[in-house]
């Protein structure tokens, strides 16, 4: 069953077309990666996705909830503030006791917490945390609501590579009740976590890592996935871009 | 040193000091982690304007000042979310035209009858019982508040982007915070006056900031700090009959060096 569907979107900012005819299918469970080269159309699609930019042609039909997951985690450390006042920031503003939180929202942001497996660090300041644990934060903070699809632009940015991997381990451990799109130049997220990539430079390239088919490089065009299969780190057939 | 406390004018001068300091404190929070600084000085020396006006216009200076300061901000507010390129310019702009309007106006009025100086350095020793009543009223309106919308300034002073995905309106929420700024500089102006009011709203806040695990901490720690430095700075003030604004402001600095080279040596210490 398809919980995001993209038909036909176009958008410019000005003139030329930054996203041109995206056409994109994401199925419950799906691990999807959005990829592609900066200026390449990724964050656009990501703020029509998410409603921050009006669509211009085409549609974006959501039918389940979306948590997201900003790109910047390393903006405003000095500021004081305990990671659950962080975490319960999650919750979407329907119902608020006239002063502070309430008891409900406080539990269901430290359930979010021990998710992410940061519960022992509920009352440390936000800044002391390295950037993989304040990542986990700000993913604790897009499940407070309890979305059906977690959106992630760039995840593992100025993370090392030990809390990369914990990131990716969470997700595929997430994903296993929830949809993950990720939105990344960061090519390890194919190896071995997205189930779909999607390669994105204007258009839209759909890779299935599941099928195998044969690819072959139009002249001096790379995209990741080839960049990879020359690599040879990993046996991912597939690429029409 | 006791004796000097049943003067009413000294009296006065403890009262709106500690009130004065628990706005800055709550304020200058929002405004050093809003990272508004600036504007919040644009709207200080801006404010003369409001002075100017009501002096010449012959209505209580306070009103004046408030109202004047606060269409500054609202001002600020609508260029700052329209656009963010130009702003350093904006409130550059503000921040002279204002006091220009100010001194002409003073200038203008017949039978001139405003000592410049008491508002560019404060007067904390010449308040009177009506300005207690006015700075208590706008204290309680910034606690009111700030209390019932914790959780909005909050999530709009941590990250804006993300609480305007999350349904808060952030605009509404930076003119707010804005508003009361412009507020808080206007009743810190008879403290330790308009060019000083700044080092009020930064130096307290900035220990406090280093020391605090949330914002709500931060705001009440900075209170006390700022009510410290200003009754010591008073006391100095008044025991060597220097200019009470700036005698605060200097104590608050010595205090904050002070800090700092403890916090040093405890790193180094800990280093060892």
């Amino acid at each position: 069953m398809s919980i995001l569907q993209i038909k036909d979107l176009t958008f410019s900012y000005h003139k030329d077309n930054v996203l041109e005819d995206i056409n994109l299918n994401v199925e419950e469970k799906d691990f999807i990666a959005i990829i592609g080269p900066n200026g390449g159309g990724k964050s656009t699609l990501l703020k029509l996705i998410l409603g921050i930019n009006d669509i211009q042609n085409g549609s974006i039909n959501i039918s389940e909830s979306i948590g997201y997951v900003p790109q910047n985690t390393n903006i405003n450390t000095s500021f004081p503030i305990k990671v659950i006042e962080v975490v319960v920031m999650g919750h979407i503003n329907e119902k608020r006791p006239l002063f502070g939180y309430s008891k409900n929202e406080i539990s269901c942001a430290m359930d979010a917490l021990k998710q992410v497996g940061m519960e022992d660090y509920a009352n440390h300041r936000i800044g002391s945390l390295s950037g993989g644990q304040r990542q986990r934060i700000m993913i604790a903070r897009a499940l407070c609501a309890h979305p059906k699809i977690l959106l992630l632009d760039e995840p593992t940015s100025s993370i090392d590579v030990e809390g990369q991997k914990q990131i990716y381990d969470l997700l595929k451990e997430l994903n296993k009740s929830i949809t993950i799109i990720v939105v990344s130049h960061d090519i390890s997220v194919i190896l071995g976590f997205a189930s779909k990539v999607a390669h994105i430079n204007k258009t839209l390239t759909f890779h299935d890592t599941h099928l195998s088919k044969e690819f072959n490089t139009q002249d001096e065009h790379f995209c990741e996935v080839e960049l990879l299969q020359m690599l040879n780190k990993k046996s991912i057939k597939n690429c029409e871009c | 040193m006791l004796d000097i406390l049943q003067y009413e004018f000294i009296q006065n001068a403890i009262l709106a000091g500690i009130l004065v300091s628990i706005a800055a404190g709550i304020i200058g929070s929002l405004i050093v982690v809003n990272r508004m600084v600036f504007l919040a000085g644009g709207m200080a020396h801006t404010a003369y304007g409001g002075i100017g006006l009501a002096v010449f216009f012959g209505f209580p200076i306070f009103l004046g000042a408030s109202l004047f300061t606060i269409a500054a901000a609202l001002i600020i507010s609508a260029i700052t979310l329209k656009q963010k390129n130009n702003i350093d310019t904006i409130i550059g702009l503000i921040w002279a035209v204002g006091m220009a309007i100010g001194i002409i106006l003073i200038d203008l009025t017949p039978g001139y009858n405003v000592d410049l100086m008491s508002y560019l350095f404060g007067s904390i020793l010449a308040v009177s019982s009506n300005d207690i009543l006015y700075i208590s009223i706008l204290l309680t309106i910034i606690i009111a508040t700030v209390t019932l919308f914790y959780r909005e300034i909050l999530a709009v002073s941590y990250d804006s982007e993300y609480a305007a995905l999350s349904g808060v309106n952030v605009k509404l929420f930076y003119t707010l915070i804005l508003v009361l700024s412009a507020l808080t500089v206007v009743i810190a102006i008879k403290v330790v006056g308009l060019i000083l009011v700044i080092a009020l709203l930064t130096i307290p806040i900035y220990i406090g900031q280093k020391i605090s695990n949330s914002l709500a901490q931060m705001m009440i720690l900075s209170g006390i700090l700022s009510s410290i430095f200003t009754l010591i700075g008073l006391y100095i003030s008044y025991s060597y009959d220097i200019t009470s604004g700036a005698s605060i402001i200097l104590t608050s600095a010595v205090a904050l060096l002070l800090y700092l080279v403890i916090e040093k040596s405890i790193k180094k210490l800990n280093e060892k």
